[in-house]
This record gives structure tokens, sequence and C-alpha cells, in this order.
């Protein structure tokens, strides 16, 4: 079973332990130059998740090249990297400077970080800047916010992604109870946790139906459960968020229960589960 | 070293306007005075960080303020719940020091009671905002109390000579730091995770935002 972690969610080097009970680590979001991120708040509690405005706080791609890649190597864990930019000339140049890292075994391409301002170009775009300067597997981690995300899903596939990470958080806003102003110092946040995990599940059942693409299930996975269901609308793997925030020991525990979930449904692997939900035949989901 | 655990709370008993939570200590470490844990709050999607008040035998104890809907739900558990317990976490207080001098305010208070027992009892000066509040002063030994309108900082202006501890709201943070530039100053910030993980409670430390959790909570004023 493939559990990583979703990118911005763990930082292996604190956590070592952690990052090592997953199949693969994902970095931080990395950008061309280093970013501080957002000013304080950056977090607010929901009733059935979370707001993050981190911003995507990073050291650059020269820190993360030269001080963190080689520490990161030494984990033992498949490496992910997750880079952002500001426009295609950012994806280009993330990719072709990662392109000569042994470390690295896959690029995640960010195309939708809800705190900071999107890139001019289609996502399409973006992915063919990149495939065109690296020639590691390249996933691309969509926003659901899309009405159009099937066609969204389609058209990065023909721009050269290998794989979809299925999703970001989705934009949402916290206000204070007595103030009514917002919580967040950024103002607007992603929204994470239990309340994404129907929003994530769509997003993975139609752009498995839509491409066929090996996709990274994420949004609101706390449970065994809740990875078969991942697995049954189209997902090759999942990553855990917001759940590693409330328990470091979530990637074993979570790969305990849904092997339990196999074996009691008499699923011999997760091969087994993957389009599950999809068994009734084609039905017009887009 | 760290460590996740399911503990059974032991009590959950009212001290003042505050509620003193005790579990059973499982297999984690009390840590040093001024590290935290996560504390799991029943209902909540996040856990709460909280220092720790005391640590008597076989148990962890947590002094807390039903301030929002983690903490009322902390405040609400009964003898026999289970709640999951991740710590001991961040850099507590730095206890090779010559004279030193505890200084709270309001739940502030919570990390002395273990901080004093383990630097000998030395004295405290502590600062509320009711009566009913500063009862939790019977916690530290060796305590000055003064209650607003009177704040921590009249009676402190007057020492000199002290290696000053603090803990508290962050304007008498603040004030400490002017009348005691040395001191070890305990901050607070919103926390998701408390192991670095997410990036939330970044505060600016030195010029630079920096992970409060990973870099404090306690921080050398200079």
């Amino acid at each position: 079973m493939t559990i990583l972690n979703a990118s911005g969610c763990l930082d292996a080097l604190e956590a070592p332990e952690v990052a090592r009970a997953l199949d693969a680590f994902v970095t931080k979001t990395v950008t061309p130059l280093a970013r501080e991120g957002n000013r304080p708040v950056r977090i607010a509690e929901t009733e059935a998740g979370m707001l993050n405005s981190i911003g995507l706080e990073n050291p650059g791609i020269d820190g993360l090249l030269q001080q963190k890649l080689p520490r990161l190597a030494e984990l033992g864990v498949p490496l992910w990297v997750s880079v952002g930019g500001f426009a295609a000339p950012d994806y280009a140049e993330l990719c072709a400077a990662l392109d000569e890292r042994d470390e690295v075994a896959t690029i995640e391409l960010n195309l939708s970080c809800p705190n900071v301002d999107e890139a001019p170009e289609s996502a399409a775009e973006l992915v063919a800047a990149a495939r065109a300067r690296t020639s590691k597997p390249l996933y691309a981690k969509l926003s659901p916010a899309a009405t159009d995300l099937p066609d969204t899903a389609r058209a990065v596939q023909a721009a050269g992604a290998d794989g979809l990470s299925l999703v970001n958080t989705i934009r949402g806003l916290a206000l204070d109870e007595q103030t009514l102003e917002p919580k967040l110092g950024h103002e607007l946040g992603g929204y994470s946790g239990p309340a994404l995990k129907p929003i994530a599940l769509a997003a993975v059942y139609q752009c498995y139906r839509a491409t066929g693409m090996p996709i990274v299930g994420m949004g609101g996975i706390a449970t065994g459960r809740d990875a078969l269901e991942f697995l049954a609308a189209g997902a090759k793997a999942i990553a855990l968020g917001t759940v590693l925030f409330a328990d470091p020991d979530a990637p074993g525990r979570v790969r305990r229960e849904l092997a339990e979930e196999l074996t009691g449904r008499g699923l011999a692997s997760i091969e087994d589960a993957c389009g599950l939900a999809h068994r009734a035949g084609p039905v017009r989901v887009a | 070293m760290r460590r996740r655990e399911a503990l059974r709370v032991v009590a959950n008993e009212a001290v003042g306007a505050y509620v003193l939570l005790r579990v059973e200590r499982g297999r984690i470490e009390p840590g040093v005075p001024g590290q935290f844990f996560m504390l799991e709050a029943p209902g909540r999607p996040l856990p709460r960080p909280m220092s720790l008040c005391q640590a008597p035998p076989g148990e962890l104890a947590f002094l807390l303020e039903a301030v929002g809907p983690g903490t009322q739900a902390l405040c609400a558990v009964e003898p026999g719940d289970e709640l999951y317990v991740f710590g001991p976490l961040g850099n507590g207080y730095r206890l090779d020091i010559d004279r030193p001098l505890l200084i709270g305010g309001g739940i502030g208070v919570a990390p002395f009671p273990y901080l004093s027992q383990q630097l000998g009892g030395p004295p405290a000066l502590l600062g509320f905002r009711s009566g009913r509040h500063a009862e939790a002063a019977a916690l530290v030994p060796n305590a000055e109390v003064v209650v607003e309108p009177t704040l921590v900082t009249e009676p402190l202006a007057g020492l000199g000579g002290y290696d000053v501890l603090a803990c508290g709201p962050e304007p008498m943070l603040e004030a400490v730091r002017e009348l005691a530039p040395r001191a070890q100053l305990a901050w607070e910030a919103p926390m998701a995770c408390g192991y670095g993980a997410c990036f939330g409670c970044s505060v600016e430390i030195e010029g630079v935002l920096q992970r409060l959790c990973v870099a404090g909570p306690v921080l050398e004023a200079a």
C-alpha cells in the first residue's frame, strides 16, 4: 500500500520516525526563491476541519537542494518534491534543477495553492513547461474548486503529466466569534480535514473515469475505511494530511486498519480494491 | 523521548476559575518544565497544546481555562475517560540559574508548580484578574499575588538581580522583557500539531518567522 503525506503536512527532518512510516515523503512546496510565508495568525480550527494560510513558507530551491535534500535522502524513504511558482518559467526552472538530482523520485506540481496568487497560465500549460525540462514522473496536484475538473485532468494528461494528486485544500473563511473579523491574518485560507473528504472523493472518482491516470487520493482521510473509499473511487495511493497534526502515528494505524478492511471484504490486495466504486458500469458523472 | 498514548483521566478538579486535569502517566515522560503536550480535545478536529502543571508519581496534571470549544471539551472530561496525550514537546526552561524568580499572569501560572518543584521552591510573583482566578496561586509555593488593577510589573520593578522565568499573556511578557532583558519567556501561539509539521505557530523571533513549537515555547528574551 502506498501511503504518503500530503505536501506541507509533515517536516520529515523534525519527525523522521513519522516520515519512515510512509512509503514516500512529499516535501513542502518549494518555490524558486525563499519565502517567509504569511504573517500570523496562520491556522484556525473549524467544526469539521481547519483552515491554514501558511503561504508557501520554504527555503527556496537552492536552500532545498543544498541544505535539506541531502538530509532527507538519509531517511531512506523515496522523496517526492512538491514545486510551486507564479508563472510557467518558475515550474520549468524548478523541474530542471530537480531533474539532475538522483535523490528525487517524483515531482509533484502544486498547481493549486489557495494561499497565493495563481499563475496566469492554465494547469496544462504549466505541466507542459515542466514536462519539457524533466524526465522524472510528474504528478499534477489540482484544486477541487474547478467546475471543469475532469477537463483539466484530461488537459494535464495530454500535456505530459504521469499522475494526479487529488485534492489540494479548498478556499475557506473563519470568523472570530466575538469580533466577526477573519481569524487568519491572511483572511482566507485553505480548508482541510474531514469536511473535505466527500469533495475529494468526487474529484478522484471523476478524474479516474476521465483519464484512468494513477491518482494519489487525499482530503480528509483519517482511517483505513476512508483510505479504502479513495481506492474504490480510483486512487492507486493515498496521502495523509490534517490527520497527521492530531495523530503522528496515523501512517501505521491507517495501514493496519486498511489491511483489516481488505481482509474483512475478502480482497487480496489494494489492486483488487482500486476502482470498485465504478463496477456498476459507465455512469454519466461529468 | 516524545510519544503518544491514550491516558486514563484520574480527576478533573476546579481550582478557582481554572480546572486541574489529572491523567495517568502511562509511559509518557514529564519532560522539562515549560515543555508542552498536545491533549486530544474530545470531539474537536485538533488537539490543544498544554504545558505540564504537576508531575505527581504516576500522573501528569494540566491546568486548564475554558476559553473555547477545545478547552471547554477538556474541562468537561470525566474520571475514567481516555485522552490521547502526545509529548513532551518543544524546549522548556533552562534550569541552570542562580537566583530564579517566577513571574506569571493568569493561566500562565500553569507550568509553575512543576517548575517550582524542580527549582526547589523559588520566589514567585503572580498576577490574576480576580480573586477567584488567584486561587490557583495555592498551587505555587512562595508566591506573592497581585490582582488587577495591580500588575506583576509593579512589584517586579523594585526587584533586581534575579533570573526571571515568566509565563503569561503577551503584553505581560513584553513588559517583563523591558524590566528583565535576560528573562526566559514562555510564549503561546495557535498550534495544530506541536511537532513542526503544520507551520501554523510561526511567530517573529529575532526578526524572522519561526515555528514556536520547534524554537520555543520558552525563549530567552535577549
